[in-house]
């Protein structure tokens, strides 16, 4: 098990084991899947960074990552999210795939004050789809508590404890 | 943990907090979010000292809500594009 993130002489260090490695891999892998089912709309306003969404996405997790930015005002809501939406998505992308490209492999990977930021964000993100679908709560622990180890829910509980403790030792990390 | 900010992307002194500015950003409890991360949030992206993060962090999770910048709606729209990229639920509200 991951001692998690440290402080070293040339940047944030941690070690991940095999299994660790393959499960961030996944997580983010899925991540970028789950970030590419948002419409696209035009290509020619996509490439001017303009979405043509108007409304949230129906699904919980992507209207989580992509939330309105006003909350009693519709109209202000869709010229928002016209000209903020696309941005968004580009720079989740692109933290997703800073971390998949500095573990490639296990064992001890050490980042840059940058690559931690990315790292940061996109745990936070994998966190936040992971809980959405779990339907996490301020009393979710004393639910984990009552499920029997054979619950395959209880494995996506304990993912999101693990990548809860890593996110918290890299933020003290950073701090 | 330090106390000095870990890094600011856009500095805004505290004297520069005018509350009589019609537009305000809100961050919003969710249960997701660590409480450490908002604070590291809060930091750097407002450039704020580490015991005014962490009010602001206590004041979303205890009140549900806070308002962490006021500025022209500009301004604010930018803040709140930032906290959506850190994962934060935030919006934009005219100050009544």
């Amino acid at each position: 098990m991951s001692t998690g993130f440290r402080r070293g002489r040339h940047g944030l260090r941690i070690t991940l084991s095999a299994d660790e490695t393959t499960i961030i891999r996944t997580l983010m892998e899925q991540l970028l899947e789950l970030i590419g089912e948002l419409p696209r709309g035009d290509p020619g306003l996509a490439e001017l960074g303009i979405s043509e969404n108007r409304e949230a996405p129906g699904d919980p997790v992507l209207a989580r990552l992509f939330p309105d930015g006003y909350r009693d005002d519709a109209d202000a809501a869709v010229e928002f999210r016209r000209y903020t939406e696309s941005a968004l998505r580009d720079g989740k992308r692109e933290a997703v795939e800073v971390v998949l490209a500095s573990i490639r492999e296990p064992g001890d990977i050490t980042l840059d004050h940058d690559q931690a930021r990315a790292w940061l964000r996109a745990l936070n993100d994998v966190r936040l789809a992971l809980g959405t679908r779990l339907e996490i709560t301020e009393e979710s622990y004393e639910r984990m508590g009552e499920l029997d180890w054979d619950d395959p829910k209880f494995a996506m509980y304990s993912m999101y404890d693990w990548l809860t403790f890593l996110q918290e030792s890299l933020v003290r990390a950073l701090s | 943990m330090s106390t000095a900010p870990v890094e600011v992307e856009r500095p805004r002194s505290e004297e520069d907090v005018r509350p009589d500015r019609p537009w305000l950003t809100i961050v919003w409890n969710d249960p997701i979010n660590l409480m450490s991360y908002v604070t590291y949030v809060f930091q750097a992206v407002f450039g704020y000292s580490k015991h005014k993060a962490e009010k602001l962090m206590l004041d979303v999770h205890h009140k549900g809500r806070a308002v962490v910048s006021n500025g022209t709606r500009e301004e604010m729209e930018r803040d709140v594009q930032t906290l959506h990229a850190y994962g934060l639920w935030a919006t934009v509200k005219q100050d009544v």
